[in-house]
């Protein structure tokens, strides 16, 4: 049945995806036991109210059932609301011809004398005066309401949703049209979560700690539940974490940098009691150990559910691996500890570049993930001439299901990869990894000077900036709603 | 530190041959109650190395677990012996202590409950 889904306008990359995330987990796409991964392309039905560009926040979908409906929208972060739908049109007459046509059996149930109901009036793009939304209201006596209106928490909630052109937008066109929508509402969100697991309340941060709503995010894209394990190899202060534990999964960590993991900044502002603060089950393991030689037992996988991560992207944290500096550039020998200071030595580490961090991470998740199990994490872009590289990385073990772009500056973006294991972690897989792996140490220098997002983004503007203004112009965007 | 994580770790210096399991040195051992999932420990229990993790229980004092695996079927009748399982796994916590590399007997301290598998630079 196809149901009128109303998003909340902003963070547009992020909205269909998560949807669809939900969708799979609460069942929409038939049998989850189903092992074949390749069984069927999965993806919704999506259809566009008339005029309508397709960053409005209305859109239809076609879903099998009202309990995934509500499912979804109950857990979603950017769904404001579903609505089954009973009439719209482009005024109120044509409004009040499609609810009388929308078939007796639908409505009659929802109209009873036993049941409270409420009528709410909303609008985009234009405002309602309280003396128009109750006009609009009265307008409503056609439809045969039988039972009591109750305003603080009725049986059935009705909505009538105004949608209207308003002023252009940077010489774009508006992003939707006149449209008048009536529905029945089959679930709204509950954004109480964020005013609730707000970073500004937290009780321990550090400086790349994940936004509350966007690890809600991650942890939807990766359909964090009950009765799975879900690990972040870069875990630090655990804010990823925090947002899988609260959606029932149990949740592991690991971090090189053991200060941050284990000490955290006292007995009672560390990792831990991040998770007492909301009364969240504590993680089953927080270890520290370097991705780029990870200390897993040998035929050690398919352990984890999901593997959710934002990983150092080298612009405001820069990530670490095993062996020093001089060390790797082989300026010095390896050298031993001395036996009496080995105890409290902390090895010295050297710059991990986003490439090789990359593909540590992808060789893991191929490895360590189930089969369908989800690898979600952030993945810096460059933005050059206001439009996004598609060079994102690869790996035969995985599926690319969706890409969200969240702009960070004019320069550059990162954008939340979700990718699905899809084949398993052969032999083949696992020696290439290995010979990739050898190849990043053998060249260490050369890695470290190509490719250096640190210095794109925070270098001086160039000095053509006559030319690139002039392309920016050409190429206008709904900026602010993509951050 | 858990017995599912000690399940998954093991010394990989470099020249070691078989660096799993690790070997346990307690001094602190501590109960945490953590709620039990059925379906989340059918889904683990093929994945683990059993004589590990019984070892392993039995060196933090805890003996109800049998040498031998247990059949699949056991574990989908069983509700007692999923409890046992359970609680050897994810109750029974390494507070302070350290891991042994099998071979070579390099610790691998463990303190507040993180252990720290940092390899030092000649061990890469």
């Amino acid at each position: 049945m196809w149901y009128l889904c109303v998003f909340y306008h902003r963070l547009l990359d992020y909205r269909k995806p998560e949807f669809e995330s939900l969708a799979d987990l609460f069942g929409a796409f038939g049998d989850k036991g189903s092992s074949d991964p390749h069984s069927q392309d999965k993806a919704l039905q999506w259809r566009l109210p008339k005029g309508h560009h397709p960053d409005s926040p209305f859109h239809f979908v076609h879903l099998p059932s009202e309990d995934i409906a509500r499912n979804i929208a109950n857990r979603s972060l950017l769904v404001k609301g579903i609505y089954e739908l009973w009439g719209e049109g482009n005024d109120y007459e044509e409004l009040e011809e499609a609810v009388k046509s929308y078939p007796d059996d639908r409505k009659l149930p929802y109209l009873t004398p036993g049941c409270t109901f409420k009528i709410t009036v909303d609008s985009f793009g234009k405002v309602l005066s309280l003396q128009e939304q109750n006009e609009r209201i009265q307008g409503f006596s056609y439809i045969p309401f039988k039972g009591r209106v109750n305003l603080k928490n009725p049986d059935h909630n009705f909505w009538l949703m105004e949608t209207d052109a308003h002023e252009t937008n940077n010489g774009l066109p508006p992003v939707v049209q006149r449209r008048i929508f009536f529905g029945r509402e089959v679930g709204v969100a509950g954004r109480k979560l964020i005013p609730m697991y707000q970073l500004k309340t937290r009780n321990y941060l550090g400086p790349t700690a994940m936004d509350a709503e966007i690890a809600f995010l991650m942890a939807n894209q990766a359909q964090a539940a009950p009765g799975k394990l879900v690990y972040d190899p870069f875990v630090g202060t655990g804010s990823i974490l925090v947002s899988a534990a609260h959606f029932g999964a149990m949740t592991m960590g690991a971090d090189i940098d053991i200060r941050v993991v284990r000490d955290g900044r006292g007995p009672d502002c560390n990792v831990w009691s991040n998770f007492k603060q909301y009364g969240l089950p504590m993680p089953i393991g927080l270890l520290r150990a370097d991705n780029n030689l990870p200390p897993w037992r040998p035929g050690l996988k398919e352990m984890f559910d999901a593997i959710i991560c934002d990983p150092p992207y080298g612009v405001r944290a820069g990530g670490r691996k095993s062996g020093g500096r001089k060390l790797l550039k082989g300026i010095v020998g390896p050298y031993t500890v001395p036996d009496d200071k080995r105890a409290d030595h902390i090895p010295s580490t050297a710059a991990y570049t986003l490439v090789e961090c990359v593909h540590d991470l992808l060789d893991l998740a191929g490895r360590m993930l189930v089969m369908n199990g989800r690898l979600v994490f952030f993945y810096p872009v460059l933005r050059e001439d206001g439009y996004v590289e598609n060079h994102f990385p690869e790996h035969p073990c995985f599926k690319l299901v969706a890409t969200s772009e969240q702009m960070l500056s004019s320069r550059y973006s990162r954008v939340l990869l979700t990718m699905v294991k899809t084949s398993s972690y052969t032999e083949e897989v696992s020696l290439a990894a290995r010979i990739k792996h050898l190849e990043f140490k053998e060249n260490h220098l050369k890695w470290l000077e190509n490719g250096n997002l640190h210095s794109s983004v925070f270098s001086p503007a160039d000095t053509e900036s006559g030319d690139s203004k002039a392309s920016k112009e050409s190429k206008p965007k709904y900026r602010g709603k993509y951050v | 530190m858990r017995l599912l994580t000690h399940n998954m770790l093991s010394s990989n210096i470099k020249g070691v041959a078989n660096g799993f399991p690790l070997r346990i040195e307690v001094e602190k051992v501590v109960e945490k109650e953590v709620e039990i999932n059925h379906d989340f420990l059918r889904n683990i229990f093929p994945k683990i190395d059993w004589k590990a993790l019984s070892d392993a229980s039995r060196i933090m004092g805890y003996h109800e677990l049998p040498e031998e695996p247990p059949e699949p079927s056991v574990l989908e009748a069983d509700i007692e012996f999923l409890r046992k399982f359970h609680h050897a796994l994810l109750e029974l916590h390494l507070e302070e202590g350290a891991l042994l590399c099998p071979e070579s007997g390099r610790k691998f301290p463990v303190n507040k409950g993180i252990p720290n598998m940092l390899l030092l630079e000649d061990e890469v």
